[in-house]
């Protein structure tokens, strides 16, 4: 679980987010969903320590992240995994060495067992048998397939993803979004996605943090976003004409 | 004011350069790969501007000699000081710092941008020194075998120049650049490439590793690294030959 308290962060005279206060829990699909520029990616990045919060504290289970030291904090990241929006795959590796990269450095596994545990990850994200292309190599789907293979090498405690349907078809999307559910359910992880898709609300989302001018604006369930009568959350999630169409025939 | 920030974020960025890394097999390794990328791939042009940068000189020294007093031999005496005290170790790491500086800045300011940094950081690697401690001890390593080398076949252009131009006999030049040889000469020449390396490689390092923004901040990091190592290589210079040689 992971819990942020009353969070400000502040970058010259703008102040991003004002005394943000979420729960995370594990086993669930977490999404943190409002439009761009509204502060979301800073949040990310503060609770995965990217970014130093202003003020407020970011606890891990019961550990204060926020006044932890380097070397702590490092302990914490091997149990985080992250998807980037852009994938962020190490371009001079091959697939299988981006999977086999954190294991390399934290483990004391050997090269096979290593080999062993990528095409685990491989097959896990239906990409076996890809083990030595080479990321310029891969689609975007198929990137991100391989992040998400790498992001859940180490069996994290918590996966991020920050926006892991941009630039991918709706069916991809689907896919991605499938897996990263399937994932959090298997391991029991605690995931926080970051997203303005509004299939992944519909698809996977298990709990909802709507983020508003840098506010904690609202927060529930798929089912309750729909139902809301919220004007921003209104606004964020008929922005479509279809959604609108579609409201208008569900009533 | 901004001159002392950026010294204060190059001289942090140095000492999580040289904390302790995580595993020494990947360092090991890493090294060994950048010893190859910015070390073994840059010989050909260093033999071709040695080549040309002695054998210039050579030409020069004797189209200045007007005096027939000075003996020809000094062609040679003095294209083997100026190859061995100046042209090798700092010509040679400028045009190096301009080759080996924006290919470090310009990849580790993309792995900035496309967030291959922050992936390093969020798995608990200290992405500082992963990235740029193989760069700085494969260059400070290998280096001053690029610049033997240099010296080598600047001495060798001089041969050829010599042979073809007729300016003196190849006898003379052999004399000559065997004349008056102190080894200390070739050591303090070693001194400053290692010094040059490391600042080639840390500045480069320090600007992709600062970028901010997308292509055009890696294009502006890239130049921004070569003018400043270029900068700071002549300064270095001047401070270790006062240093080392008066």
């Amino acid at each position: 679980m992971i819990r942020v308290e009353n969070i400000n962060k502040v970058f010259g005279e703008n102040h991003i987010l004002h005394d943000f206060s979420a729960s995370f829990e594990s086993g669930k699909v977490n999404l943190i969903i409002g439009q761009s520029g509204q502060g979301k990616s800073v949040l990310a990045k503060c609770i995965v320590g990217l970014m130093e919060v202003t003020s407020g504290n970011i606890f891990y289970d019961d550990l204060n992240f926020t006044e932890m030291d380097r070397k702590e904090r490092k302990e914490i990241h091997k149990e985080i995994g992250m998807l980037f929006q852009g994938s962020a795959l190490f371009d001079s590796m091959t697939v299988e060495e981006n999977i086999m990269f954190p294991l390399s450095m934290f483990t004391k596994m050997s090269k096979k067992e290593m080999l062993d545990r990528a095409n685990f990850c491989l097959e896990r994200v239906n990409l076996e048998g890809r083990n030595k292309l080479m990321p310029a190599e891969c689609s975007g789907g198929m990137q991100k397939r391989v992040a998400i293979a790498r992001a859940i090498a180490m069996n994290p405690k918590y996966l991020f993803c920050d926006e892991p349907n941009s630039g991918l078809d709706p069916s991809t999307s689907i896919l991605i979004d499938n897996l990263i559910q399937e994932l959090t359910y298997e391991y029991n992880m605690t995931t926080i996605v970051i997203t303005h898709d509004m299939n992944s609300v519909i698809e996977i989302g298990d709990n909802i943090t709507f983020i508003h001018q840098g506010y904690n604006w609202w927060t529930g369930t798929k089912e309750e976003i729909i139902k809301t009568e919220n004007k921003e959350i209104i606004d964020f999630v008929y922005a479509s004409k279809f959604m609108k169409s579609l409201k208008g025939k569900l009533g | 004011m901004s001159y002392i920030e950026s010294t204060g974020k190059y001289v942090g960025l140095i000492r999580r350069v040289f904390s302790r890394p995580e595993r020494f097999k990947v360092y090991y390794s890493r090294t060994i790969t950048e010893i190859m990328t910015i070390g073994l791939s840059s010989i050909g042009i260093v033999i071709i501007l040695s080549v040309f940068m002695g054998a210039v000189t050579v030409i020069q020294t004797a189209s200045n000699m007007d005096s027939p007093l000075l003996p020809r031999y000094t062609i040679g005496y003095i294209t083997r000081s100026s190859t061995i005290l100046e042209f090798s170790p700092t010509i040679i790491s400028l045009i190096l710092a301009g080759k080996v500086g924006s290919n470090i800045a310009s990849e580790i300011g993309t792995m900035r941008v496309t967030e291959q940094i922050d992936a390093l950081e969020i798995m608990g690697v200290n992405s500082a020194s992963f990235l740029i401690l193989p760069k700085i001890i494969a260059a400070v390593f290998f280096f001053p075998f690029l610049i033997v080398l240099s010296m080598g076949m600047s001495l060798i252009g001089g041969y050829m120049a010599v042979y073809f131009s007729g300016l003196a006999s190849t006898e003379e030049y052999l004399f000559g650049i065997r004349s008056f040889f102190k080894i200390s000469d070739v050591t303090y020449a070693l001194q400053k490439t290692a010094v040059f390396a490391f600042i080639m490689t840390s500045v480069s390092s320090y600007y992709g590793y600062s970028t901010k923004g997308g292509a055009l901040a890696v294009g502006k990091s890239s130049t921004d690294a070569v003018v400043w190592s270029s900068i700071l290589i002549l300064l270095a210079n001047f401070i270790l030959t006062q240093l080392l040689l008066l």
